[in-house]
């Protein structure tokens, strides 16, 4: 097999994986592999999604958790950017700011995100400040790293040439080292994005008395399976979502590059 | 009024605790208005040379200077166009001509007056808002070369600028760099390891020795140029068929070629 498929290629192999994984749920199902209450089939799974958009559980309907999670995701990855980025672009443009800030991070950032909950709860409570530190306790660490990263491998050409235009800091800083790590900031973002909604959904586990996570944990107490795995699939679905719109942000972003 | 002196210049550099002496007693002044091109072989350090007067690099021992001034950071004043071009692919032709005049504190008018001048004089009407990477190399050089002049630099120092561009491209940017170099004298130091660009382009062509790079010869092309009237040549090729301008360039390939054969690597 050699790497490149055709779109028509990667459909077909796209679709079998999907009829194959569907094909082994159903089965296992007739098989009663596991009891029925733990084992939905597929569509029901998906008839129970549908039903969450309209019928509330646990509080509010799908949208309602879903905007209650985004809400959360939003402030504490928007917080992890908008400190993580500049941070991380400065302290590769000043070594003294690397040099004081580094040994702190790399402590902090190896203390799992989930390992933030009892922290987060005693400090800023189950509202919005406990959930939203955590997701900033996932998101941070790739914003700032990827920021620091992109700084550090900036083409020293480009900082030649602003240098013998006479450009100063400030503006070497927003208009070349910026730009010029603009790449490997968004690819920091994109993984900052997906670890902390899945950090978000974490803490909504055990902190919050809204959201997608707390959906499914409420789901679990009543043994509703299938609500379970509807839940699932949608905070899939919209990681999947939240992914792509940052994919497509990069790409108006650099569409003025070479490759 | 400016020159570029470079006073006993030698250059170290340390690779496995191990000192390589690469530029050793360099001698050199480029008068105002001079047109000077050095050649040498590569890894002869000329480039070092060029990139110590803007102030990217900085000699070991001795001095440089630039209209008298020790060079001590890269500014405006020495004005670098470069081999591989280092435009900012962010930036549209307009954007990067601009960004330089921004930071020396002129009004937009004055900005737009100067831009529109050199955008008229490279040939890039149309392109203002073209990004680089839409644009060919020579075209790209071009606007490296209006956005160094548009500062209206001391001095101009080119490092092979031409060196990445095929060989019909180069040509015509040979030409368009012969008519400004002659209608604008600037001080220019410029490198190349193309003996018949030295030739074409400069007042003085410097030959330098292979590693550790010397001064070999100096070769004064202005007085045989305008004695033999090659400037009434608006095409390179006319001027490259001229007896002077063949004795010349067989001469400092000659004087290469016995580097090439001293080279130590």
């Amino acid at each position: 097999m050699n790497g490149q498929l055709t779109s028509a290629q990667f459909w077909r192999l796209s679709a079998i994986g999907t009829m194959a994984f569907l094909g082994i749920w159903y089965l296992a199902h007739a098989l009663a592999l596991a009891p029925p209450q733990f084992l939905p089939m597929p569509h029901e799974v998906v008839i129970r999604l549908l039903q969450l958009m309209r019928t509330p559980f646990a509080g509010g309907t799908l949208q309602e958790h879903m905007l209650a999670s985004l809400g959360r995701f939003g402030l504490g990855f928007g917080l992890a950017a908008l400190i993580g980025v500049p941070l991380g672009l400065l302290m590769g443009w000043f070594r003294w700011l690397d040099d004081i800030v580094t040994p702190i991070f790399d402590g902090l950032r190896f203390i799992a995100p989930v390992a933030w909950v009892p922290f987060a709860a005693l400090w800023f409570g189950t509202g919005i400040g406990g959930p939203t530190l955590i997701i900033f306790a996932g998101a941070f660490p790739p914003c700032l790293i990827n920021a620091y990263r992109g700084a550090r491998s900036v083409d020293v050409r480009y900082l030649e040439a602003a240098s013998m235009l006479g450009v100063g800091h400030l503006k070497t800083i927003t208009e070349v080292l910026f730009p010029a790590a603009v790449p490997s900031i968004i690819a920091g973002l994109r993984i900052g994005a997906g670890l902390g909604w899945m950090s978000l959904v974490g803490a909504e586990l055990i902190v919050a008395s809204s959201g997608m996570g707390n959906q499914i944990v409420r789901a679990q107490s009543a043994i509703a399976t299938e609500t379970v795995m509807a839940g699932m699939i949608a905070i899939g679905l919209v990681g999947v979502v939240i992914d792509i719109l940052l994919r497509r942000i990069e790409r108006a972003l650099l569409k003025h590059r070479n490759a | 009024m400016a020159n570029i002196e470079f006073s006993n210049i030698t250059r170290v550099f340390q690779r496995d605790g191990k000192d390589f002496l690469t530029l050793d007693g360099v001698n050199l002044t480029v008068q105002d208005a001079e047109f000077v091109a050095i050649v040498g072989p590569s890894g002869c350090g000329k480039t070092t040379c060029m990139r110590m007067a803007a102030g990217l690099e900085f000699p070991s021992s001795g001095t440089v200077t630039v209209n008298h001034q020790a060079v001590k950071e890269p500014g405006p004043d020495r004005a670098v166009v470069f081999q591989q071009f280092a435009l900012f692919p962010w930036k549209t032709v307009h954007e990067n001509i601009d960004f330089g005049l921004r930071s020396k504190g002129l009004d937009q008018a004055a900005r737009q007056k100067i831009i529109d001048y050199y955008i008229g004089l490279m040939n890039l009407k149309g392109y203002e808002g073209a990004y680089p990477h839409q644009l060919s190399g020579g075209m790209q050089q071009r606007v490296a070369i209006a956005r160094a002049y548009a500062l209206d630099p001391q001095v101009l120092l080119m490092d092979e600028p031409f060196g990445a561009l095929d060989a019909q491209t180069r040509v015509v940017m040979q030409e368009e760099l012969v008519k400004l170099a002659r209608k604008n004298p600037r001080t220019v130091l410029f490198i190349t390891h193309a003996v018949e660009e030295a030739v074409y382009l400069a007042d003085r062509v410097v030959i330098m020795t292979s590693r550790p790079g010397r001064i070999k010869e100096i070769l004064d092309i202005k007085s045989i140029r305008e004695a033999e009237g090659w400037d009434s040549h608006s095409r390179i090729e006319d001027v490259m068929d001229l007896e002077s301008f063949v004795h010349l360039r067989t001469r400092i390939w000659k004087s290469l070629r016995e580097e090439h054969g001293t080279a130590d690597h």
